[in-house]
């Protein structure tokens, strides 16, 4: 394989990753706008796991997951206080916020970034990526899915039937906030080095696009939609801004006719040749 | 208080006239001290600054109070001005070097407006489809996001990504005591608060403002009553093009470069600006734009940029959390929609 399709390859392992993080709290009805901040924690948190504390990647990608998760706990008590816009707003001044703190910390590396000795080969990222995927289809299987799936839904219904929201919400920004940062964390090992300015607002505008392109209805959403825009682009062979206008006009196009997302619960119905029961729901 | 209680009646009015007669005291005062001088030549650059943040953060708190849609597009309507511009300058415009940029603008305005108009055309109007869940309020943001890419990589394509110098020959200092007042920056000040007062006297007292102001109240509700709601929305584009493109053509006049990253920026403190003043609240956003270019020039002089950044950032983080409703909005707006 040539490094140039092993490159995109594990560009595309940490989308999917990435995109499941976001995934997870969309399935749960809260837009994260602030993506990028998490992945950035991951990141610079691995990153200085390992060149402080000379821990190795077996170790330094729990911990960076864990601490990201942790984090996501303590920003989801105020960020769920508000909703809609609010939201949406919230979080990403959190992202700017992070970002900033990074660039002013000399610690950090400020503006120059950092450099990540311990690296972490292809393989291991597609591993880790297959078992994000089958961990969050797991994930909406079970009780806690179903809880987020009817608070996507309709919360006030959800919550007259019993299902603990705020609990639910929480658990939601844990997860899906440490799964941003095991993407950041393999990002940073990967590629070998950080910088804050690759933590734009703009990344965490596209792994929110991927997620709602791809349809937040079923895990394969974040899947299809994480593959779609990292391989597609590649193939046609589209240079440069060109693949931006493209991925811009199949945006809009989406929404103008197909707004729930690529995957929805009725086409995998249909797939599945179960079209009555489609019909039904 | 609501969009439409914000901007009814002169009181406002009254109120900002001796809140400005307040702050001109006040940095005269402030010069008058022995070393103040360069601490109030910062509370100016920042007034101005500010001004643009006004006009653009007056286009979302309008989009966000009318229709409830956070309009990611306005940024790029910004850019889209002063781009364009310096294109038609460079390559379009056979003029002497001292004028161009005043033949340039304002086709670089009505560029802004049109695109406004095709976001409508292809975002809004498919706010009303009903998918019967939590993100179908997503659909005109998420397309608007799309916008966004398409605009600022076509702008990327055809007139290239560097910074270019748009060079106005309009220089005119004022000197005031030890302070020095750019002419165009306070023209343009004065400028953009003219036509924030002139929206709010279009939406209190014109039959179209009546009309927009009840579509924010309930669209369904002013359908029934006759408003025809699909003609109207446009109004409200038209109106948040025309605020970037003037912004946009001021940020020329005043810092004469253009990027197509320009809005990025700008749009992101006009979100703050907007955040802070209160979404929907037309005051508020004037309010909060003055007040975020006055943290972003006295925190870049104390503190030095990015730790600007952070305190900007970290005050809209707390005001959301905290105080969600902004200094002037209503708690009602952008609560359960997107």
């Amino acid at each position: 394989m040539s490094g140039y399709w092993s490159g995109i390859l594990a560009i595309l392992a940490i989308n999917i990753i990435f995109a499941y993080g976001i995934f997870v709290t969309a399935t749960a009805g809260q837009l994260n706008l602030g993506g990028a901040g998490f992945m950035a924690i991951g990141a610079y948190g691995a990153a200085m796991l390992g060149e402080q504390l000379g821990w190795t990647p077996a170790l330094t990608v729990p911990a960076a997951t864990l601490l990201t998760a942790l984090v996501g706990i303590g920003i989801a008590f105020p960020v769920l206080r508000t909703r809609g816009v609010y939201m949406v707003l919230a979080t990403f001044a959190f992202a700017q916020v992070v970002t900033g703190i990074i660039l002013t910390q000399p610690a950090l590396g400020g503006a120059m970034g950092l450099v990540v000795t311990e690296y972490v080969d292809l393989p291991v990222l597609l591993g880790v990526a297959a078992a994000v995927t089958i961990g969050v289809f797991w994930l909406t299987a079970t009780r806690l899915g179903l809880a987020m799936r009817a608070l996507h839904d309709d919360e006030l219904v959800a919550v007259l039937m019993g299902v603990p929201a705020r609990a639910v919400q929480v658990a939601g920004f844990a997860i899906g906030g440490g799964l941003a940062g095991l993407a950041g964390a393999l990002y940073a090992h990967h590629f070998s080095f950080v910088e804050a300015q690759y933590f734009s607002p703009l990344l965490s505008i596209y792994v929110l696009l991927f997620v709602l392109i791809g349809g937040t209805q079923t895990a394969w959403g974040p899947l299809v939609g994480a593959s779609f825009f990292t391989i597609v682009p590649e193939l046609l062979r589209i240079g440069g801004s060109w693949r931006y206008v493209v991925f811009g006009v199949m945006i809009v196009a989406m929404m103008m006719f197909r707004p729930e997302g690529m995957v929805t619960r009725t086409l995998l119905a249909r797939l599945m040749g179960r079209r009555r029961h489609a019909d039904a729901g | 208080m609501s969009a439409a209680a914000g901007v009814r009646g002169a009181h406002p009015l009254v109120v900002s006239a001796g809140v400005a007669v307040g702050c001109v005291a006040a940095i005269a005062g402030l010069a008058a001290l022995p070393g103040g001088a360069t601490l109030a030549q910062q509370v100016v650059s920042g007034l101005m600054l500010g001004g643009i943040y006004v006009a653009v953060a007056v286009a979302f708190t309008l989009t966000i109070g009318v229709l409830n849609f956070l309009n990611f597009t306005i940024p790029t309507m910004f850019m889209l001005t002063g781009m364009v511009a310096w294109g038609l300058a460079r390559h379009g415009l056979p003029f002497t070097e001292a004028w161009h940029w005043a033949l340039a603008l304002p086709p670089g305005i009505v560029v802004a407006i049109l695109a406004s108009l095709v976001v409508e055309r292809f975002t809004f109007r498919y706010l009303k489809t009903r998918h019967g869940d939590a993100t179908e309020h997503a659909i005109p943001l998420v397309s608007s996001l799309g916008f966004l890419l398409i605009f600022e990589h076509l702008v990327l394509i055809v007139l290239g990504s560097d910074a270019q110098s748009f060079p106005v020959r309009f220089r005119l200092d004022w000197q005031v005591g030890p302070l020095v007042v750019g002419l165009p920056q306070l023209a343009s000040l004065l400028l953009s608060l003219a036509i924030v007062f002139w929206l709010s006297w279009l939406l209190a007292r014109t039959r179209t403002g009546r009309a927009l102001r009840s579509i924010a109240e309930s669209p369904d509700t002013a359908t029934l009553l006759g408003v025809e709601v699909t003609r109207i929305v446009p109004v409200v584009f038209l109106l948040s093009g025309l605020l970037c493109g003037v912004a946009g053509a001021l940020f020329v006049v005043n810092y004469s470069d253009v990027s197509p990253f320009m809005g990025d920026h700008v749009g992101t403190k006009a979100i703050a600006a907007m955040v802070l003043g209160g979404l929907g609240s037309i005051w508020g956003a004037i309010a909060g734009g003055l007040l975020v270019g006055l943290l972003e020039t006295l925190g870049i002089h104390f503190f030095g940029g990015d730790a600007a950044q952070v305190v900007v950032w970290t005050v809209l983080l707390l005001a959301i959390v905290l105080r969600p409703q902004g200094l002037f909005g209503g708690s009602r707006i952008g609560k359960g929609k997107l």
